[in-house]
């Protein structure tokens, strides 16, 4: 609904108590990341550890989520296992909608629930659920279950931890809706801490549509472009997985512990390959058109008279690198298979995948030895990687239980930081320089989605240190604008700074639309401060000499504007946080 | 009359943007419940989508049951609905054999009235509003209508 400030829920898991509060700041927080920044500093506690039951898990969504098109997201904040600082994650499916039509901009979730609960919300529903029965069980199992209990079939979101995230390991998502994830720096493990199996929220409510006729009339616009545009195409097509020929062929896919960046045998989990013999159907977040979940198929013949099982596994570019090329695997039906038994245990693929790499690399240079590692870890043997996967879900002994800490982690632990593929955490799929290695490193959420650094290292060369920073904190600023939306940010070429205006004018967000360049910078700032605040340094943050000594398309890693970039990037990194501290002492 | 059918729904991803824009151009509400079509998974993501809405019966239950003449009878199957006389009773809802109807937490009900603007949303073209009698269209009519290659 349309309103000048916003509707938060807060449930204290401890107390049980649940209270429907209204928050200022529309006009200068906007919604989604800007909210919930906001709401960490208002109920977070920013020098207490991350599993603190006081600590808050806050979902938000934006002015334009349902309004239009691929306003689809949703932010999750937390303060991270990962490294106990502040941090933001995001996610689609049917979370969004969900929450829009449950009519709540935000749910503010604190304490501990005294038994395994699930939180199950609607417009007319708030009640907190004993379902310990469903403790221990993994996704799948879960998800069936709490579709059958409750009320909402195709117009809920069903948010649910599977094994690593009870265990509370720092690499455990919170799976939105089967084939989306709150994926990276251990949200799940935050569901994990409070007692939380699931979260269900019931869209089961409507809103009167702005009056005139300018809203539909932008709305047309919006959808003809979105859906008319190659954006259909690239995302729809092969989706992300495109990305897998187009890295390679740059000499810029991570591949073997990023031993390499190209390898022929690669073809065999490109998107294309995909395509052409495993993908079954597609499906899409709740309010997209364009559809990108690709959904492959593995069939396994379980007995030998002909008797087959299949299974449904989602796949994108950043899964497909870390669990394929990243560990050696390049027949995209074991990568299904690596991923089906991440996501059942309910851990982000992305860093179990590099964390594996990293391991098999340890295992052969001798800095553990198959004592630890239990299956004999070698690039490319699919089987001995998902028993592995089990392990780390489930902490099996010492290693596994330092491993599913982080790669990071197990390399303080066994040594091997040289090759430790971590960049803030474990890295993306794109080898791409000296740009993305920084803006990972160093970025708010350590994703190749906080700034376009893939893309600017595409660029000719020639640019400076200045340059590129400039370009990392710009890029940044006009994101947060977008996920405080909340977009996606596959549809940023449609949403323009002119077409996010007439948006939010045609549902009266007029104030907004006519200071976006004031927010989006207060926006940037505001996540700044809870970051460093919640104790980020930013130069502290090193990059693995591995990451040095790849070769790629441009030849050489340039070590000096690297390190170079780095240092004055971390340096702008505190100015944006400063700044909002200056803003509002004089404020 | 042409009338909404959906003969290719195991094209369908989820989007929700047909209920999204009968809520919006019809009912002038934001909303994937206040419209006269509705999708739902069948059984989990996993098992694909399916879609709730009127089947054109002729005679229609929810006419019969309708006991202020709100709904009456539609050319072609259906029904055409005058919101002034719904006394909220829920009737309708209450006849329609495959849950067509949505109620709203007033009462309100809401129902496809076959005017085909909700199609060109679907981006998967799962949705067709056409003639359609009965066992009247050529079996290799409704072969084409819901073949799987588009060149």
């Amino acid at each position: 609904m349309i309103r000048d400030h916003f509707r938060v829920l807060l449930v204290d898991l401890s107390t049980g108590r649940r209270s429907i509060t209204d928050v200022d700041g529309r006009n200068t927080v906007a919604g989604g990341s800007g909210l919930a920044a906001m709401l960490f500093g208002k109920y977070g506690m920013l020098d207490k550890p991350w599993n603190e039951p006081g600590q808050p898990l806050i979902f938000t969504i934006g002015p334009l989520t349902g309004y239009f098109p691929l306003m689809s997201k949703t932010v999750c904040a937390f303060k991270s296992p990962y490294h106990d600082q502040y941090a933001e994650s995001h996610a689609g499916g049917r979370s969004a909608l969900s929450m829009r039509f449950a009519d709540y901009d935000a749910i503010v979730i604190t304490g501990r629930a005294k038994s395994p609960s699930a939180l199950v919300v609607g417009s007319r529903q708030i009640e907190i659920k004993d379902v310990h029965y469903l403790w221990g069980s993994d996704l799948y199992v879960a998800g069936k279950a709490l579709r059958r209990m409750l009320p909402g079939s195709g117009h809920r979101t069903i948010l649910r931890i599977g094994p690593a995230g009870e265990r509370q390991s720092p690499i455990a998502c919170i799976n939105a809706d089967s084939y989306r994830h709150f994926g990276r720096l251990g949200a799940g493990a935050v569901m994990g801490s409070k007692n939380l199996k699931a979260i269900t929220i019931h869209g089961d409510g409507s809103f009167l549509i702005p009056e005139g006729n300018e809203y539909v009339k932008i709305f047309d616009k919006v959808y003809k472009d979105m859906t008319d545009t190659d954006m259909m195409s690239k995302y729809h097509n092969l989706g992300t997985p495109g990305n897998v020929r187009v890295m390679n062929d740059l000499k810029a896919l991570p591949i073997r512990n990023l031993q390499a960046t190209t390898d022929p045998a690669s073809e065999g989990i490109s998107g294309e390959r995909f395509a052409e013999v495993a993908l079954l159907r597609n499906a899409a977040c709740a309010g997209c058109p364009v559809g990108c979940i690709h959904i492959g198929f593995v069939r396994e013949r379980f007995r030998e008279e002909n008797r087959y099982i299949y299974r449904q596994i989602s796949y994108d570019h950043e899964l497909i690198f870390a669990v394929g090329s990243m560990l050696g695997v390049m027949d995209c039906f074991e990568v299904l298979k690596l991923i089906d038994v991440a996501e059942k245990m309910g851990m982000d693929v992305m860093s179990p995948g590099v964390a594996l790499a990293w391991a098999t690399e340890a295992l052969t240079k001798g800095l553990v030895t198959e004592k630890e590692t239990l299956v004999p870890l070698s690039f490319g043997d699919s089987k001995s990687y998902q028993t592995a996967l089990w392990h780390m879900a489930y902490g099996t002994n010492e290693f596994y239980q330092v491993l599913s800490q982080g790669t990071a982690k197990a390399a303080e632990r066994y040594g091997g930081g040289d090759f430790a593929c971590v960049l803030g955490q474990e890295m993306a799929g794109y080898a791409t320089g000296e740009t993305f290695f920084v803006s990972q490193a160093l970025g708010l959420r350590h994703s190749h989605l906080d700034a376009g650094g893939y893309s600017y290292d595409q660029k000719p060369k020639g640019k400076t240190i200045e340059d590129a920073v400039k370009f990392l904190v710009q890029d940044e600023k006009g994101r947060v604008f977008l996920t405080s939306m909340v977009s996606c940010l596959f549809a940023r070429g449609v949403y323009t700074d002119e077409v996010l205006g007439s948006c939010l004018k045609s549902v009266g967000y007029g104030t907004l639309a006519d200071n976006m360049g004031v927010v989006s910078s207060g926006i940037q700032k505001l996540r700044w401060k809870m970051r460093v605040g919640s104790g980020y340094r930013p130069e502290d943050v090193s990059i693995p000499n591995r990451f040095t000594e790849i070769t790629t398309w441009k030849g050489q890693i340039d070590i000096g504007f690297l390190n170079g970039l780095k240092d004055q990037y971390a340096k702008a990194i505190w100015s944006l946080a400063a700044d909002t501290e200056k803003a509002e002492k004089s404020g | 009359m042409k009338i909404l059918t959906t003969p290719r729904m195991e094209r369908c991803i989820g989007c929700h943007s047909c209920s999204l824009a009968c809520a919006r151009l019809v009912h002038k509400r934001l909303s994937w419940d206040t419209a006269g079509i509705r999708i739902r998974s069948s059984g989990g993501l996993s098992t694909g989508f399916e879609a709730r809405l009127c089947l054109a019966c002729d005679p229609a239950p929810c006419v019969a049951a309708c006991p202020t003449g709100a709904y009456s009878q539609r050319k072609g199957g259906g029904v055409l609905v005058r919101m002034k006389l719904c006394i909220r009773c829920g009737a309708c809802a209450k006849a329609c054999p495959v849950d067509a109807v949505y109620l709203d937490p007033s009462g309100e009900p809401s129902v496809c009235i076959h005017c085909g603007r909700c199609v060109p949303y679907c981006p998967h073209d799962c949705l067709e509003h056409t003639e359609f009698l009965r066992g009247t269209v050529s079996v290799a009519e409704e072969a084409a209508a819901s073949g799987e290659v588009q060149s």
